[in-house]
């Protein structure tokens, strides 16, 4: 564990209305590690990932992604960052329904200008190692949730991203899938050398991270220190 | 005998009524979303009533207007002849156009305490008076007021005309007194109203009308089948849930049909109230001169009866028709997975049905007759729902066979591969308002020439030309018509008639003479003069001499005057049509030949040219003229003309073809938004993982595109079909008029384009990452 | 776990020599915890006082290891009684945890901090065994969620406890 973390939040502060939903989080994360963000439910987990993935503008404090500051990025920019560095997986309603599963996790390249053919051929070896090749032609309706999810990992995977932010990506499954997932996804993030930011709050889920960072009241604490 | 299941008790009817009671409940029930839902439909349909009703009130509005203008018309019946009584009035009618607006003007004096008053008026205006209607008023208070008032003679204003005597709030009237108003330039009435009847459609303008009538209110229709549809996968969803609590099929149904019902009753109150609103504004609004009062837009009672009942029974109907594509099972709705490929034998059956209806209608000038009327508004209205119903079916084939493409283009492909019949409903009522204006203007353009002939004039020779009957000084007067600011020319003529001596004034042969008297270059423009100088005299011929007229011949002015005799060196000329398309014989005469002052009786002439780049040249010529007098009359030249009724129905279809596809656009708005909102949770997402949201809005626009582009090319096919048919039945020829289908398929390309740029906005709302919150 | 009913239930399918019976048992149950061979042949020595196992040849040589030990009627049927009566769920009444908290809620010592180091400990164990889970077999995979499903039960009440402290202070000082 040594050298600059990858993704640093610093005092993150965010208000939705007059709650606030951070007050003061910071936390960091290095290049490779699986860290779980758990909580109680309204502690501000999702916000402080949507912070970090610059989906959503912390009111103050600042967030580092490789020493660069994401408020200093245009709209345009942070788009581009998360669709190159950074993956998502979130509970559900992430794939496009009309579209396959192999054209839903082919869609990231092909934003990238990647060519259709290629596209799909990655997309496919990724499908297959989330050990969901055979649904490839089938529209997410149609395929069950643990599939979809896995497609929706295969999705975030396929650009070969830096951090993959996963917002409770079993809260949708059985404990049974939900395993199956987060074993996969943990799995494909530690031979790729992806981090994963891992919004949970499963214990069994977050015993997939290396470490864990509790939020309350909008506040990151770091329990590392035990371990 | 038992009697003991109480549902059975009931009877199935009062269980389908307490399910129908749920489903108005659930209208205006359900939470936020169920909310949203039924603010959507209600706006909508809302928006769709308000037309209907105010397609209802024109008959009134123009009943109203009629009814006023009649009330107050001075062209009384052909009746005796009046004397001065107690009970007579002298009018005399001094209309003038102001930028191109008309304004009625009349000239009153009162020949008796009894003497009837013009309705609106409380009194006569006094000598020197005038009373003058709202817009006039305010019209003259303006900057522009100085160069109208000396229309009005110059008097000073005492009173406004009450809306009774306005043909609308808009109208530019006024009532002038004057005592010295004569017998000889006024009409002398004993009452006001009883004109003739107002000008009767031709067949041919009946058809228009009809068909106008049909092209105007379909779309109308087909929007508020599109409309009680909003929120419908939601819906779908709920519905499900109710199968789940032990709901059956049937209950389904007719909750459904009674939760659209309601949203449609909601609809039908909102446009009430909008068509209400609405009305209170109308006099904000004049379209090509015609205004109307609120009060004049009292829709015909069984009509509103009949969209009071058809709106929500419609509904019902579309919700029903809605459910029959969709199995509601308690664990969700599935839509047929791989819907049906679509079949086009029936689709094709209702235009057929259509050509076929209007067919046999090969002649509609023989005779107009309702069955006629109705066969034509039943066969347009069958081939323009083929444009419904053919729209979805070219617009699965044009999609099918596509593949891939950029990612908006594969997302926008993709999603019509799926349900191409969501989009094809919003694009179908500008498909049908499309088809339904190209069939149209084709018609019109067709028949125009009908209605629109040469009016002989000639703009290139003059632009305007004024006539003063018996001015005291002609010369002088005509001198200062030419120095009116943005007067380039301006040939003054006096003339008179005359006759020749050598016939008796009594003889009933008697061909009486006109002599014009004006300078050589004035001349020029009633003969070809060949050479002339001042001294010269001419007769001019038509195409034989006039008899007993040659030089030499003597001609009597009248008045007292002494005879002149024609010169002898008097040449015989060619007539030449003159620039209002007159052409005269009689004698030419320049002043230098005549030593006579022309009688009182005689008529100046003044052809006039305007300067092309001062508008208000005219308006200041025509302030000139009344100033000088008030009845003289200035004709601006045109080369064609049209016929009133037709300019009417023209001004009607466009002033029609323009809301209408403003309506629809904003519902096909309405309907982009709620196709949007379904979707906000997916479009947050998308937006989540670095999707660009110009790839999202090239995808929005490639899936109205795409059935924009299919309703486009059909609303073009229908339209020529139609305009075809119609152009048959009048006999004319049937040519393809290009302009007319780009005129309407480009209009109903920008009310897209304009809907998907309004849309964008929201879109960019929709899809900012903080949508991701609503959860 | 009693160590004499696994014994008879291994010895059921065949006669097994003391060491393979602690192979076997080690191999299956055993992970963390192996047997010593005093605990084996206490164990056995007894089960063959009741009757519920006999030597059932003996090897020439010296030394316990010769023996080898087959099931009796008398065992199977006890077998039989064990495998078919319940566990008694534990009641999980007596809890060291609760304990703690309370205690330092009454000396004012910082119970929050005793919670997280807990939670700390839990998760890093689960970890652990959600890593031996990922690289092992189905038994292995198996075993590990059952202590997993335990550790998580425990984290929760951690969770629940932290949440509920404030409430807990003031009722313990009351």
């Amino acid at each position: 564990m040594t050298g600059e973390p990858l993704l640093v939040g610093d005092d993150l502060h965010r208000s939705f209305g007059p709650t606030p939903a951070l007050a003061g989080a910071s936390i960091s994360v290095r290049a490779g590690e699986v860290v779980a963000v758990m909580g109680p439910s309204g502690s501000g987990k999702s916000t402080l990932l949507h912070c970090l993935a610059g989906i959503v503008r912390p009111d103050r404090g600042s967030v580092r992604y490789r020493g660069t500051e994401l408020a200093t990025l245009s709209d345009a920019g942070r788009s581009a960052l998360r669709r190159r560095e950074f993956g998502f997986v979130f509970q559900f309603g992430q794939l496009v329904p009309e579209l396959t599963c192999l054209e839903n996790v082919a869609l990231p390249l092909r934003l990238e200008r990647v060519p259709r053919r290629e596209a799909e051929r990655r997309a496919g070896e990724w499908l297959a190692r989330l050990e969901v090749a055979d649904v490839a032609g089938k529209r997410p309706g149609e395929v069950s949730g643990g599939q979809g999810q896995r497609v929706a990992v295969a999705r975030a995977l396929v650009t070969g991203p830096r951090v993959v932010f996963a917002d409770e990506p079993t809260g949708a499954l059985d404990s049974l899938n939900g395993e199956r997932v987060m074993r996969l996804l943990a799995g494909a993030a530690r031979e790729t050398g992806a981090a994963v930011l891992l919004v949970t709050h499963e214990p069994r889920v977050a015993a997939y991270s290396d470490r864990e960072v509790v939020v309350r009241d909008g506040r990151a604490r770091s329990l590392e220190q035990v371990a | 005998m038992t009697g003991a299941d109480p549902r059975r008790r009931g009877g199935r009817l009062r269980a389908g009524w307490g399910d129908l009671v749920m489903g108005a409940g659930m209208a205006v029930t359900g939470g936020r979303s169920g909310w949203t839902r039924t603010v959507l439909t209600a706006l909508g349909v809302g928006i769709g009533v308000a037309m209907l009703l105010l397609a209802a009130a024109v008959p009134g509005a123009i009943d109203a207007r009629a009814a006023r203008g009649a009330a107050r018309s001075d062209q009384g019946l052909p009746g005796p002849e009046l004397s001065a009584a107690a009970n007579t009035l002298l009018v005399a009618q001094v209309d003038t156009v102001f930028r191109n607006r008309p304004v009625r003007g009349r000239i009153l004096h009162p020949e008796g305490p009894d003497a009837p008053l013009p309705p609106g008026l409380t009194a006569f205006p006094r000598d020197g008076e005038v009373v003058v209607s709202p817009a006039l008023r305010e019209l003259l208070g303006s900057p522009d007021g100085a160069l109208l008032a000396p229309r009005l003679g110059g008097a000073r204003v005492a009173g406004t005309i009450g809306p009774e005597g306005l043909a609308g709030p808009h109208e530019l009237t006024f009532y002038l007194g004057r005592d010295n108003l004569t017998a000889d330039h006024a009409m002398r009435l004993d009452h006001f109203g009883g004109g003739g009847p107002a000008d009767e459609f031709g067949p041919v303008l009946w058809l228009l009308v009809v068909v106008v009538v049909v092209v105007l209110l379909l779309p109308i229709v087909v929007f508020l089948g599109a409309a009680v549809r909003f929120g419908g996968e939601q819906r779908d969803r709920r519905l499900a849930a109710l199968r789940l609590l032990g709901a059956d099929a049937g209950m389904v149904r007719r909750i459904a049909a009674a939760e659209a019902g309601t949203a449609a009753l909601v609809g039908l109150a909102v446009g009430t109230g909008f068509f209400l609103a609405g009305r209170q504004l109308a006099p904000l609004v004049s379209l090509y001169d015609i205004s109307v009062f609120p009060a004049d837009l009292r829709p015909v009672p069984w009509l509103v009866a009949v969209v009071a009942l058809a709106v929500p029974l419609l509904a019902a109907g579309m919700a029903l028709l809605a459910l029959r594509r969709v199995v509601v099972t308690p664990l969700g709705v599935s839509r047929q997975a791989t819907p049906a490929r679509r079949r086009l034998w029936w689709r094709l059956l209702l235009p057929l049905a259509g050509l076929a209806l209007l067919q046999p209608l090969t002649d509609v000038r023989a005779g107009r007759t309702a069955a006629t009327d109705g066969q034509v508004a039943a066969g347009a209205v069958l081939l323009l729902v083929g444009t419904v119903t053919l729209l979805p079916w070219l617009v699965d084939l044009l999609v099918r066979p596509l593949r891939g493409g950029p990612p908006p283009w594969q997302l926008a492909i993709r999603r019509l591969q799926l349900d191409s019949s969501a989009s094809a409903r919003l694009v179908s009522g500008v498909a049908v308002a499309v088809a339904g204006t190209i069939g149209l203007q084709m018609l019109v353009a067709g028949v125009q020439d009908e209605f629109r002939r040469p009016s002989g004039q000639d703009p290139a020779r003059a632009q305007a030309v004024v006539s003063l009957y018996g001015p005291p000084e002609s010369r002088r007067v005509l001198a200062r018509i030419a120095a009116v600011p943005g007067v380039t020319r301006s040939l003054g003529t006096v003339s008179f008639v005359a006759f020749p001596a050598s016939v008796g004034a009594a003889d009933p042969d008697a061909s009486p003479v006109e002599v014009r008297i004006g300078d050589c270059t004035a001349l020029a423009e009633y003969a070809d003069l060949g050479g002339c100088a001042d001294g010269d005299v001419f007769l001019a011929w038509r195409d034989r001499p006039v008899p007993g007229l040659g030089p030499g011949t003597r001609i009597g002015f009248g008045g007292g005057a002494p005879a002149w005799r024609v010169p002898a060196d008097a040449r015989t000329v060619p007539v030449r049509d003159d620039p209002v398309g007159g052409r005269g014989d009689g004698l030419l005469v320049t002043p230098g030949a005549l030593a006579y002052r022309p009688p009182d009786e005689a008529l100046a002439t003044a052809l006039v040219g305007l300067d092309p780049t001062d508008s208000d040249a005219v308006e200041r010529l025509r302030s000139e003229v009344a100033a000088v007098d008030l009845t003289a009359s200035v004709l601006t030249l045109d080369a064609t003309r049209e016929s009133r009724q037709f300019t009417n129905v023209r001004r009607g279809l466009l002033i029609g073809a323009v809301v209408t596809l403003l309506l629809i656009g904003m519902s096909m708005l309405v309907g982009v938004l709620e196709q949007l909102r379904e979707r906000r949770r997916l479009l947050a997402t998308l937006v989540a993982v670095g999707t660009p949201r110009s790839a999202l809005g090239w995808s929005v626009l490639g899936q109205t595109g795409v059935p924009v582009l299919a309703g486009l090319v059909l609303a073009a096919a229908i339209g020529l079909a139609m305009g075809a048919a119609l152009l048959r039945m009048v006999g004319a020829p049937v040519l393809v008029s290009w302009p007319v289908v780009g005129l309407g398929v480009g209009l109903g390309a920008a009310v897209v384009l304009l809907v998907t740029g309004a849309s964008l906005p929201v879109l960019w709302r929709l899809t900012r990452p903080d949508g991701l919150r609503a959860e | 776990m009693s160590i004499g009913h696994t014994f008879l239930g291994l010895l059921e399918s065949s006669p097994r020599h003391g060491y393979d019976l602690k192979r076997a048992y080690d191999e299956r149950f055993g992970h963390t915890r192996p047997l010593h061979f005093g605990q084996v042949y206490s164990t056995l020595s007894r089960l063959l006082r009741n009757g519920l196992v006999a030597v059932d040849s003996v090897e020439p040589g010296e030394g316990p290891e010769r023996k080898r030990y087959a099931i009796t009627e008398a065992g199977v049927t006890d077998v039989q009684r064990w495998l078919s009566q319940p566990e008694k769920p534990e009641p999980y009444l007596q809890s060291v945890l609760y304990t703690k908290v309370v205690l330092a809620l009454l000396t004012d010592r910082p119970a929050a901090d005793l919670l997280d180091t807990q939670r700390a400990e839990h998760l890093r164990l689960m970890r652990e065994l959600t890593r031996r889970k990922t690289h092992g077999d189905l038994a292995e995979q198996l075993i590990c969620d059952h202590a997993l499903f335990h550790l998580e039960a425990d984290l929760r009440w951690l969770e629940l406890t932290a949440a509920r402290l404030d409430e807990l202070a003031k009722e313990v000082r009351a």
